[in-house]
């Protein structure tokens, strides 16, 4: 059985942070409804769960590149935010290495908060709706792509 | 070799993928819900839709393992009809057991579904063996959960006077009241586990962040204040800190885990028969993490018997999921009762 590969996890130096940030924040947001647009395509994201996400906005910020995207979703997709900040109902902040270990499932999300390592601001409810339909991806296994597996004890 | 009989090893799943972890990673059994207040854990987003339960209980049952399906709140007033559909649907779908609590729904299942095996919950509150008994005789109940207040005396006393099955907790975060009697969500909130299926529905909690803390209000009442390094807890009442005669600390009980591991060859020595993982909130990295530590203890005690020892990387796994980061043998070691 392959082992697959673990995140380990770091933090990158503050300067990267510096940089990040000053960078046009645009892409970001871009790429990551292109990502979940592209989810909710296969049919990865549950209907009854996306149609509570209806016109609430979202942040997304990663701590240690200065990564930020902010998005909501509307009328079956998600379209990122451009121009004046309004407060958003939801934020995650992390640095990239818990992001990466739960998207690849190697940390469990209330693990990372309970440690601190994961923050979410704003409406609760929806935190944690987010956090179950994430949990509830079926990932298909596409053809060279593992998530890591955790070793298997059983034969 | 005499191979130490070891108890089955029940697992949570809130959803697909949490289930097939389980399974994947060495779970004899898992439990799921509905999506509705039909059950406990009744949070957004989580728990099996139809299609879902149709696929999870052929993924568990075409490997070999069983699957509960938990129905362990307590019908509501003019709603009783819905929790005996749940309980129907339960039959229909094939399932191996349903886990029950409400006496009326007991009744119902017993009647309607005479081959449907019945569990108790821990939300029945059994602590006794003439409940459990009584459990038995009227409703033909095959398994209990007991409460997490007995200390392991106790469990003893009860698996030798009754011809029950009794399933205990093994791990996962502590719930102190006596399971099923505990109104303090309700008291802040106006809702609680038996009635709408969740402990401090989240609509109600608010973690706000200011510099250097972080506070967590449920219902507008302060439950607790965390510095940017401390680790943070689930946002019950029963884990916050209070201000009492001028000291402020845990006051009902410290956010702990409960772990077992030490006391394995205990427990199976006195022929418990299920130990049951908490969790069906968390997510499937947690359900794999924690299913392939305890499988790994257990299939040890089986091959080592007395000679079992405890790995330190098994706690080691544990104590890293583990709310607060500490656990506890919680009431199983307590010298009092
Ligand atoms: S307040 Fe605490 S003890 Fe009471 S039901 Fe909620 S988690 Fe359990």
């Amino acid at each position: 059985m392959s082992q697959g590969f673990n995140i380990p996890r770091f933090k990158l130096p503050a300067f990267v942070a510096k940089v990040g940030a000053r960078l046009p924040q645009w892409p970001h947001a871009i790429a990551l409804t292109t990502a979940l647009n592209a989810a909710k395509k296969l049919k990865l994201l549950p209907e009854d769960s996306l149609a509570m996400l209806e016109g609430r906005s979202f942040f997304v910020d990663v701590l240690d590149t200065g990564g930020q995207a902010h998005f909501t979703y509307r009328a079956g997709l998600f379209r990122p935010l451009f121009g004046a900040m309004v407060a958003p109902d939801l934020t995650f902040r992390a640095n990239l290495s818990a992001f990466l270990q739960l998207v690849a499932r190697q940390e469990d999300p209330d693990t990372l908060f309970f440690n601190r390592e994961l923050s979410i601001e704003g409406d609760t409810e929806l935190g944690l709706m987010v956090k179950n339909m994430l949990d509830a991806i079926e990932w298909p296994r596409l053809p060279g792509f593992h998530l890591p597996r955790l070793p298997n004890f059983r034969h | 070799m005499l191979r130490q009989k070891i108890p089955e090893l029940v697992c949570p799943a809130g959803s697909l993928p949490a289930l097939k972890a389980a399974v994947d990673h060495g779970a004899d059994t898992v439990y799921f819900g509905y999506k509705n207040d039909t059950n406990a854990r009744n949070f957004a987003g989580l728990n099996f839709d139809q299609k879902a339960m149709v696929e999870g209980v052929r993924y568990a049952q075409s490997r070999g393992r069983h699957v509960l399906l938990a129905i362990n709140t307590f019908a509501q007033p003019g709603r009783v009809a819905d929790w005996q559909r749940a309980v129907d649907g339960a039959a229909d779908l094939g399932v191996d057991a349903v886990i029950l609590a409400d006496v009326g729904l007991l009744d119902y299942a017993n009647r309607r579904h005479p081959d449907l095996r019945l569990h108790l919950s821990v939300q029945g509150s059994a602590t006794s063996y003439e409940a459990v008994n009584f459990a038995h005789r009227e409703f033909g109940v095959r398994r209990a959960v007991l409460p997490r207040v007995l200390t392991l005396a106790q469990v003893e006393l009860v698996i030798k006077n009754t011809p029950v099955e009794i399933e205990i907790f093994g791990f996962g975060s502590l719930c102190v009241m006596n399971e099923g009697r505990c109104w303090l969500s309700s008291y802040a909130t106006g809702e609680s586990p038996n009635t709408v299926g969740a402990c401090s529905p989240a609509k109600y909690v608010k973690w706000e962040k200011s510099p250097g803390q972080m506070s967590t209000r449920l219902n507008g009442i302060l439950i607790d204040r965390f510095g940017d390094s401390e680790p943070a807890g689930y946002p019950t009442l029963c884990k916050g800190r209070f201000e009492v005669n001028g000291d402020t600390y845990y006051a009902l009980e410290e956010p702990t885990s409960l772990n077992v591991l030490e006391i394995l060859p205990e427990i199976a020595g006195i022929g418990v028969a299920a130990i049951k993982v908490e969790g069906r909130q968390r997510s499937p990295t947690y359900v794999a993490q924690v299913t392939r530590t305890l499988r790994a203890a257990l299939d040890a005690l089986a091959g080592d018997g007395e000679r079992f020892q405890v790995k330190p990387a098994w706690q080691a796994d544990l104590a890293k999921v583990s709310e607060g980061s500490q656990a506890t043998l919680g009431a199983y070691n307590r010298p009092w009762r």
